[in-house]
């Protein structure tokens, strides 16, 4: 490569008394829109040739798409309920979407079997859940506070979705359904887990309890070792043999335990991971200040341990926010199985792809959220290292 | 730290107190439902035209009609069901566990069922059978002409082992296609991925009319290879529980015979038929023999309807015949003992 | 200082005072066999409690238990089986085919989804922008979406295919229809056998020659290049043998009969399904491996490597990837795991693995128990084996440090 010419006229000068050269901007083609263009797109012949295979791909397919969802679709159709005319619909399968089974179906897919009437309390649930992450994620609030805002959060939500006091019918656990369902399972799994996993990862650690640290490695192992559909199974079909006559356990409690102890062996791993990157300086110093176990344990350990673990923690509560869509298995109606059973009826059969975007939309936009919070986050603790 | 657990433990409470651990006293179900003032019945968690929600989350179909039936006898109040929904799978678990009281779910009645799994059919709301469904472009008039088709088919069901049974007797070969969802099976069907689709008949004759203009492309092959009476299932051990839910189901067909609907029943209070009055309550004292109110079949008929009614509010958009389930007088099989 | 010169040195004499045998609740070791007697107890307790339970409701329900049912015919039909299968056989063989099917899909996904990975992680690193963020939306789109939905999904586009007769025909003889895709496939003959053999032992030859060669660069200094021996030994070998065999050659076309297409090799659309929503879902978790593990290496190593003369092949396979690998195996044990838990979700779409078979055999027999306990183990065994591999092979790459 040629130096460029400013460089050039520059060292010709250096003999002579230095006189700054003219300020010369570098050429047009390699700075601004049309450099960074030539720096990023079109830098090598390889690099041109992908760049118009996949742009041309990409032009196509975007355009594909946005006629069957926009330009071709149906919107709306006359009727509701059961006297519905779904023609229009039919008419236009494979070129055009039919959003008007969102139209119809968008409360039945939100809030499943919740009784019409009601549904603003899901509604105002699903908007304190949202609350909840959000300040939760928010370091400010990363203080003791945080946990009484949780429970008096989970208690207006028990308060809100069953009802039965304040004026507001009671409204049995059968009746909940869709998107609030994928909540509660996800965040109770993982709220109730945490405190289990981390007596499992102590327990995991505890050298002198040889007993208890294999009692913890083959819950660790088991659960890991067999895939979530089992326990669920297992939840639905085997619990009521566990149970003594005439003793029941709802089913969406059946679930929810299923995947707090599913939740549990992950996080555990996840705790443990923290535990054994805390430098062995910690346990010592705290060992030499005199302090009991589960002090040292408690005051000194845990919150530096835990600290390290948020970003994976955040992780484990994606995987399990879409794990609890595989209690559809049992029948509950959690998000996607209402969106499912939406298209059962005889006038949408047959519009899944539908349903199915839509919940995806729905998915993405809380589970990319959480993801670009846990990315953010470890960058954000890892910036001491990168100094 | 410590707080989080206390967070955790109290949490646990909490959920665990208000959620339910439902201990039911070792008592009868007809007196544990009667106690807990709901009926807790086992549906299926869609199937058009039997339990499905509808765009409000409210259940329509046949059986879920059968447990509004149910409650409106035992409590005069058709709203006092709790439904559970049941999938293929847990559905006798939760039955056998008390999870459930009665589970009306398109369930077909076999020996094995009843002697091996300890329950009981009160009856049969729906008697269905399993066909095939073909393109008419396929040119297959027979099931016999089925050697070498692919068949779509539902796992875990009777229906898979019919097939299999037909094609051995047959001594025909096929590949299956086993999906577990109606709604993918369907799709299936459709898009060629199979020739044959089996089901029960009147599963196939909806499918068929939700088609529309389509549906002339489909064929409903004459054999039907096997019988599928549909019912409510029990328990065994109970048996007032037992007679309570299969009489409800005989009362909508004698209310059928006799002509009373949920429009006029208030009408035939006053009728002088004396079948009628024993069946409204009127005269007989038949309900307190059930450990009922005499009005029993009156709140049934008033609220849920007569089985005509329930027929032609669930099945009759699937666009099914009414074929062998109509009444025995009309040349089906629908036959309600005496009320008396 | 030698030990009995400390014995003698009385500044050491003083012994740690020696407790008796008092049962204290200060005493550590007192203390931990206590707790542990209470959490063993305590566990054992629920345990007894679930499993007397457990044998009464059996009782009271009449529910049959064991394993009998197991040589029983199981009736049921089964799509594609890797043995033979009629549903004349048992419960056991039907099981079987459904361990199969499980290993085939995750077997084979476990390679593709590394191959897939691999390059998305590297094209996530790539210059050309475009396709730096196409890689970055497609591992943010499949990470965030539930793999059930995605498998739906595929499934439905497959069906959306032609049906045989209007078959897509994009090369040769191979097929695209809604039935599957059809290939040609050789007529499978004891030659080939012994060509395949061949290409293993060719294989193992290579390695061990490979591993003398190295020992003698280590003693003389002296490289001898491997490739014309691998060659030779991999792809000669069996070649050779196969010739000698006579080379029988015959080749199944596809072609269409009746309903479908016969002959020929298959895969079936709920297998093809199941493949691409695993490949393309784990592969979007080993793209963010491989590229936190290629960005883990420091710039440095590269260029002391290329100070050592070596050429960029070298500097990657002999510097950078040891190094990266260190960081890519472990994550990496956990997505294999993954993709083998993950395929329980055929039953969503058809494809008969264990969990299906299984789940029908509960249906059918009502041993609802026994069944889950086999689907338990199945997986365990395959998850443990899984890890038992890869910790073997973690160790042998791992950093030998002093």
């Amino acid at each position: 490569m040629t130096p460029p010419p400013a460089e050039a006229a520059t060292m010709g000068q250096a003999s002579a008394a230095f006189v700054p050269a003219e300020e010369r901007r570098p050429p047009s083609l390699s700075v601004g829109p049309i450099g960074w263009i030539r720096a990023n797109l079109f830098n090598s012949w390889a690099s041109t040739a992908v760049t118009l295979v996949l742009g041309y791909l990409i032009i196509r397919w975007t355009l594909g798409f946005l006629d069957w969802a926009v330009f071709n679709a149906v919107w709306s159709v006359p009727g509701t309920g059961q006297a519905v005319n779904t023609t229009a619909c039919r008419e236009m399968k494979g070129i055009g979407a039919c959003w008007a089974l969102i139209g119809e179906k968008y409360r039945f897919i939100l809030f499943g079997l919740y009784p019409f009437d009601e549904q603003w309390r899901p509604a105002v649930c699903i908007a304190i859940f949202v609350g909840l992450y959000v300040v939760s994620a928010m370091r400010r609030f990363w203080r003791r506070e945080l946990l009484f805002i949780w429970i008096a959060a989970l208690t207006v939500i028990g308060i809100l979705m069953w009802g039965g006091v304040f004026g507001l019918p009671y409204v049995e656990q059968e009746r909940w359904g869709g998107l609030i369902i994928t909540l509660i399972l996800s965040t109770f799994g993982i709220a109730l887990a945490f405190p289990l996993a981390i007596f499992v990862a102590l327990g995991r650690r505890a050298h002198n309890l040889p007993a208890v640290k294999a009692l913890c490695v083959v819950y660790i192992e088991l659960i890991r070792g067999v895939p979530l559909i089992s326990l669920l199974f297992m939840a639905s079909v085997m619990f009521p043999l566990f149970l003594p006559e005439g003793m029941n356990i709802d089913k969406l409690l059946r679930a929810q335990i299923a995947i707090i102890l599913f939740a549990a062996a992950y996080l555990a791993e996840v705790i443990r991971g923290g535990l054994q990157a805390l430098p062995r300086g910690q346990y010592e110093a705290a060992e030499a200040l005199g302090l009991s176990y589960w002090q040292k344990t408690g005051l000194i350990i845990l919150p530096q341990a835990l600290r390290m673990v948020i970003p994976p923690l955040v992780n484990t509560f994606i995987g399990m926010f879409k794990d609890t869509s595989l209690v559809l298995i049992i029948g509950i109606f959690d998000l996607l199985n209402a969106a499912k059973t939406s298209i059962i009826e005889p006038a949408w059969q047959g519009f899944g792809t539908e349903a199915y975007l839509a919940v995806a939309a729905i998915y993405f936009v809380f589970c990319f959220a959480m993801s670009k919070y846990s990315a953010g986050l470890e960058t954000e603790f890892n910036r001491h290292r990168n100094r | 730290m410590r707080n989080a657990m206390r967070a955790g433990v109290f949490a646990a409470a909490f959920t665990l107190g208000t959620a339910g651990l439902a201990v039911a006293q070792q008592q009868s179900t007809f007196d544990a439902v009667k106690a807990r003032g709901t009926v807790n019945c086992g549906v299926s968690t869609g199937v058009a035209g039997f339990s499905n929600p509808d765009s409000q989350g409210v259940w329509r179909g046949l059986d879920v009609d059968g447990c509004r039936a149910v409650a409106a006898a035992l409590f005069g109040d058709a709203s006092k069901v709790r439904f559970v929904g049941t999938t293929t799978q847990n559905r006798f678990p939760a039955l056998q566990s008390g999870e459930v009281d009665v589970l009306v779910r398109t369930t077909t009645w076999t020996l094995a069922r009843e002697a091996s799994l300890g329950f009981l059919f009160t009856g049969v709301n729906f008697y269905d059978g399993q066909a095939f469904m073909v393109k008419r472009s396929l040119g297959v008039n027979s099931a016999k002409e089925l050697d070498g088709a692919t068949v779509c088919v539902q796992p875990g069901t009777t229906t898979e082992l019919n097939l299999s049974d037909y094609f051995r007797t047959n001594r025909m070969s096929f590949r299956p296609v086993v999906i577990e969802s109606v709604e993918e099976i369907r799709n299936a069907f459709i898009s060629g991925r199979c020739d044959v689709y089996t089901n029960d008949s009147s599963s196939l004759a909806s499918f068929r009319s939700t088609q529309g203009a389509n549906a002339e492309q489909y064929v409903l092959l004459p054999e039907i290879i096997s019988k599928e009476p549909l019912g409510p299932v029990v328990r065994k051990g109970d048996a007032k529980w037992f007679d309570l839910v299969r009489w409800v189901g005989f009362a909508q067909l004698a209310a059928e015979e006799l002509g009373v609907t949920s429009a006029n029943v208030d009408e035939m209070l006053k009728s002088q038929n004396p079948e009628i009055q024993r069946l409204l309550g009127v005269t007989g004292g038949l309900g307190e023999m059930l450990g009922l109110d005499n009005r029993w079949a009156y709140n049934v008929i008033k609220q849920v309807g007569n089985f005509e009614e329930m027929w032609e509010r669930s099945i009759t958009p699937m666009g099914v015949p009414r074929g062998i389930n109509n009444l025995w007088t009309k040349g089906g099989l629908m036959y309600a003992p005496p009320v008396r | 200082m030698p030990n009995d010169a400390i014995a003698a040195d009385p500044r050491y004499a003083r012994r740690p005072p020696t407790r008796g045998m008092t049962l204290s609740w200060r005493d550590p070791t007192v203390r931990n066999i206590v707790w542990q007697v209470l959490i063993l107890g305590a566990v054992a307790f629920v345990v007894w409690w679930l499993v007397s339970n457990t044998m009464r409701n059996l009782e009271v329900r009449r529910i049959a238990t064991g394993f009998g049912f197991l040589g029983r015919e199981a009736g049921l039909p089964i799509g594609e089986a890797m043995v033979e299968y009629s549903p004349a056989d048992t419960y056991a063989r039907a099981l079987l085919v459904g361990v199969l099917n499980t290993l085939r899909v995750a077997v084979i996904g476990a390679v593709l989804a590394t191959i897939l990975g691999t390059i998305v992680g590297i094209a996530r690193l790539s210059r050309n922008w475009l396709v730096s963020r196409l890689a970055a939306v497609y591992v943010e789109v499949l990470r965030d979406l539930p793999l059930l939905l995605q498998l739906l999904f595929w499934y439905g586009l497959m069906q959306a295919l032609p049906g045989p007769r209007q078959s897509l025909n994009p090369f040769g003889n191979v097929f695209l229809s809604n039935r599957g895709i059809k290939f040609p496939w050789i007529v499978w003959e004891p030659a080939h056998t012994a060509a395949l053999l061949a290409f293993v032992a060719g294989i193992a030859a290579t390695w061990a020659l490979a591993r003398l060669f190295r020992a003698r660069q280590f003693a003389t200094g002296q490289r001898t290049p491997i490739w014309p021996y691998a060659l030779g030994l991999i792809a000669g070998l069996p070649i050779a043998v196969w010739l000698l065999m006579g080379a029988p050659w015959t080749v199944d076309v596809p072609a269409l009969r009746g309903f479908n297409f016969s002959g020929g090799g298959t895969v079936s659309p709920e297998f093809a399904a199941l493949l691409l929503g695993l490949v393309l879902y784990t592969a979007a978790f080993i793209a963010e491996i491989v590229r936190a593990g290629i960005q883990a290496i420091h710039n440095g190593q590269w260029e002391a490597a290329g100070a050592l003369g070596l050429s960029r092949g070298d500097q990657l396979r002999l510097i950078i990837l040891p190094q990266a690998l260190r960081v890519i195996v472990p994550p990496m044990t956990s997505q294999y795991l993954n993709i083998t838990k993950n395929s329980s979700l055929a039953v969503a779409i058809g494809y008969q693995d264990i969990v299906s078979i299984a789940n029908t055999t509960i249906n059918q027999t009502g041993q609802a128990i026994e069944g889950i306990a086999i689907i338990m183990m199945v997986y365990l065994t395959i998850s443990l084996s899984i890890s038992a591999f890869m910790n073997w092979y973690n160790a042998r790459i791992a950093l030998k440090e002093r």
